[in-house]
């Protein structure tokens, strides 16, 4: 079989499986569902390994069908399986089968079990879809469907008012992301007159000067779409409030893979921000700034998913700044470690919460290490990887990231002492999670399950503590932790695997076997060339290491050593932890910015125009002209005979007269 | 004989008829005074076709009569119904289709 036909069985695998799923709900029983649905993403990832096999130098295109085909116009339903796509699809489906197969036991109980991995499976179907798109239809189709199932998942308990809040703020957020995409293809149509890949990029070699003003419109409105999906400043706000959603929808959609889509969407038109390099450093500095201002946040809330929502957000943010300094390799080395790393850890903040029975704030955990060794173990491992710990996966991809940054030279230097300093805030973020949920005192929870059985409390929000029950559309009545359920056992270790050893796959000097196997996708790069020395790529990651263990340190100082530290530095930093606590204000300044502002209009436009003007004036007005109108004529028909024969009389008198006067 | 005086009586009749249909309330009466108008209009007619010297206004007079005659019947039945239903003889009362 061909590349291009492994390409196709990777998206029909997900759609099969959401259809018998989706259509099956009835009559499927117990966890039969989940097991279809995590079997159609195996079959998914083999088919990917598949291609993988398949693949030579050159990119495989194939279309299926053709929307339009007219002189200056072609869009076609095509794939594209070349080693870029490739990669994402075996990233998503591995990770996403991981997770479907941690869902089966993490759900069970829920009873909208078969309902989620339908819906679970129309994400991989739609995310799969957006990275094997041969253009920008195929690829905008995919990105508004993986938007649509983002907020299916995120409200997929839609009887929790906060959940589907989070949905619509979610949705409308990746709309803006859309319209930005739609309009910047809609740009380099009609500069380019293509709309599949090769022929824009080479369209885009032809059309524009470097930095040429539209070009640059195009790729900034690219990142609009990007950083809508990827949670970048200032889009980012909808992600910390997705974590309503199901622990497993956090740990596929929120941190492992959509939102990874904005790094993808940047290195597949890389051709673009090369010739667009004012547009590259925009992407570059918000990534940066998204990355610190992340890491910042993280270390002060108190939410366990949250945290690790933020630090999604900061981490997302190395992979765009590595993505936009040309450092496609590294961004999607980190983009792959991260997606293993990120999902063990949401997986581990499940089986805590799962432990909690339904309780997510940190203050309210502490020493779950002997009740829980088994997620303990995942949990700090997956805390390792993301604080760059060395020899972890995530000190590879990281600080190969900020030593590309650091060999572009000039003001990108300053890029990464920022990427440095937040590495030391994301490795005290990290442990400040470990210590406060496994350290410390076991909190009765914790006792209760050294004792043997799962917490059990009243089912409430845990947002707000509204209570609730555990009918449809709310969480089940079951909690799972891992250390009862072997399939989430399976993932979380298989996870955990792949956490340590991510990162053979971009040892410096060792093995590049990532980037030489992503050659053939950049090679048209003109920054192919511009790696740093082996020496220079050794030394930043001697740093990165350092400042690892330094804010593994730190955290342990504060949160072990000396409890109290955390409580008086709150105390003597109270305004800044206030700053850092409400998120930097962005959801207040949206609120001032657009959302009162709207809703003023909105109310102005239903009093005024809407009561005033339109029903009042064209609607009331229109009617009143009728009635008067009728008014008058029903005053005519008095029903009084003889009035209707003096009308006719003097009509018929009248008309006489007239031709009286006519003919004389 | 001139042509003006059978014109000025039939003026007459025509306008007494229609003096009567205004006035009067009993609907037997009404009917009564549209013969008069109806057999003015053919005093004209015979009147104008004697001063052509043709038969055409005659011809018409003679349908104008047939028509008079299904209009008496209709009339006359409408005026028996109103009796057979105990309603009052009055043409004022009848004023159901006041708009």
């Amino acid at each position: 079989m061909s590349a291009t036909s492994y390409g196709w069985l990777i998206l029909v695998f997900p759609a099969v499986g959401m259809l018998v799923v989706s259509l099956g709900w009835r009559v499927l029983p117990g966890r039969t569902a989940g097991w279809i649905a995590s079997a159609a993403i195996l079959g998914s990832f083999l088919a990917a390994l598949g291609a993988l096999g398949q693949l030579d130098e050159r990119a495989h295109v194939d279309s299926a069908w053709t929307y339009v085909a007219t002189a200056d116009l072609r869009a076609d339903l095509a794939i594209l399986v070349d080693p870029l796509s490739v990669f994402m699809c075996l990233v998503v489906s591995g990770v996403s089968f991981l997770i479907h197969v941690y869902s089966v036991a993490y759900m069970g109980g829920d009873h909208g079990y078969a309902r989620y991995f339908a819906y679970l499976n129309y994400f991989v179907f739609s995310m799969l879809l957006l990275v094997l798109a041969a253009n920008f239809v195929l690829l905008i189709v995919g990105w508004a469907f993986v938007g649509a199932a983002s907020y299916l998942l995120i409200s997929f308990w839609y009887r929790r008012a906060t959940a589907t809040h989070a949905g619509i703020k979610a949705f409308v957020i990746n709309v803006i992301g859309d319209v930005g995409l739609v309009v910047a293809a809609f740009l380099l149509l009609s500069e380019t007159g293509a709309l599949d890949y090769a022929g824009v990029f080479a369209g885009a070699e032809e059309a524009f000067a470097r930095n040429d003003g539209t070009l640059v419109a195009a790729c900034l409105l690219i990142l609009v779409g990007a950083f809508a999906k990827s949670a970048q400043l200032p889009l980012h706000t909808w992600l910390p409030d997705a974590m309503e959603g199901p622990t497993p929808v956090s740990a596929l959609i929120h941190a492992a893979t959509m939102v990874t889509a904005g790094v993808y969407l940047i290195a597949r038109t890389h051709p673009l921000f090369e010739l667009a390099p004012t547009a590259a450093d925009v992407s570059a500095i918000i990534g940066t700034a998204t990355l610190v201002f992340a890491a910042t946040v993280a270390v002060t809330v108190t939410d366990l998913k949250r945290v690790i929502a933020y630090s999604t957000i900061s981490q997302i943010g190395y992979m765009v700044l590595g993505v936009s300094v040309a450092a496609y390799g590294a961004g999607l080395f980190h983009l792959m470690t991260h997606a293993f790393f990120k999902a063990l850890l949401f997986m581990g903040a499940g089986s805590v919460i799962g432990a909690m029975a339904g309780i997510q704030d940190l203050d309210r955990m502490g020493g779950f290490r002997r009740a829980m060794p088994f997620t303990y173990v995942t949990f700090v491992v997956g805390a390792l990887a993301l604080s760059g710990f060395p020899l972890m996966s995530g000190f590879f991809s990281k600080d190969e990231i900020l030593a590309f940054t650091i060999n572009r030279g000039g003001g990108y230097v300053v890029l990464a002492v920022f990427g440095y300093l937040a590495a030391g805030l994301t490795a005290f973020y990290a442990f400040r999670m470990v210590f406060r949920t496994f350290w410390g005192e076991p909190v009765p929870e914790a006792r209760e399950l050294e004792g043997g059985h799962v917490a059990h409390g009243e089912p409430v929000n845990p947002l707000t503590g509204e209570p609730e029950d555990t009918d449809v559309g709310f969480p089940g009545p079951e909690h799972h932790v891992a250390e009862r359920s072997w399939p989430m056992k399976a993932a979380m270790g298989t996870l955990a695997v792949l956490a340590v050893i991510g990162g053979v796959v971009g040892i410096p000097g060792v093995t590049d076997t990532l980037e030489h196997f992503l050659e053939p996708t950049f090679e048209d790069s003109r920054y192919i060339d511009a790696v740093p020395t082996e020496e220079a790529e050794l030394l930043g990651l001697g740093v990165g290491g350092v400042i690892g263990i330094l804010g593994i340190a730190a955290a342990f100082g504060v949160y072990v050593r000396r409890p109290g530290t955390a409580a008086r530095v709150r105390e003597r930093f109270a305004g800044v932890h206030r700053f850092l606590v409400n998120k930097w204000y962005f959801d207040e300044l949206f609120d001032a910015l657009f959302v009162r502002p709207f809703a003023a209009a909105g109310g102005f436009g239903r009093r005024v125009i809407e009561t005033d003007f339109v029903q009042g004036a064209i609607v009331g007005g229109a009617t009143g002209l009728v009635r008067a109108g009728t008014s008058f004529a029903r005053a005519i028909q008095t029903g009084y005979v003889r009035a209707y024969a003096l009308l006719l009389l003097i009509g018929m008198g009248g008309l006489g007269l007239y031709f009286l006067i006519a003919a004389s | 004989m001139p042509v003006a005086w059978f014109l000025v009586l039939s003026a007459f009749i025509f306008s007494i008829g229609a003096a009567g249909v205004m006035t009067r309330r009993n609907p037997l009466v009404i009917l009564l005074c549209l013969e008069l108008m109806l057999n003015a209009g053919n005093l004209a007619l015979v009147a104008f076709a004697r001063m052509h010297g043709g038969e055409a206004g005659q011809v018409f007079a003679l349908i104008v009569m047939v028509i008079a005659a299904c209009e008496v019947v209709i009339g006359l039945g409408i005026i028996v119904a109103m009796y057979r239903n105990q309603l009052p003889i009055d043409v004022d009362e009848m004023s159901e289709l006041r708009g």
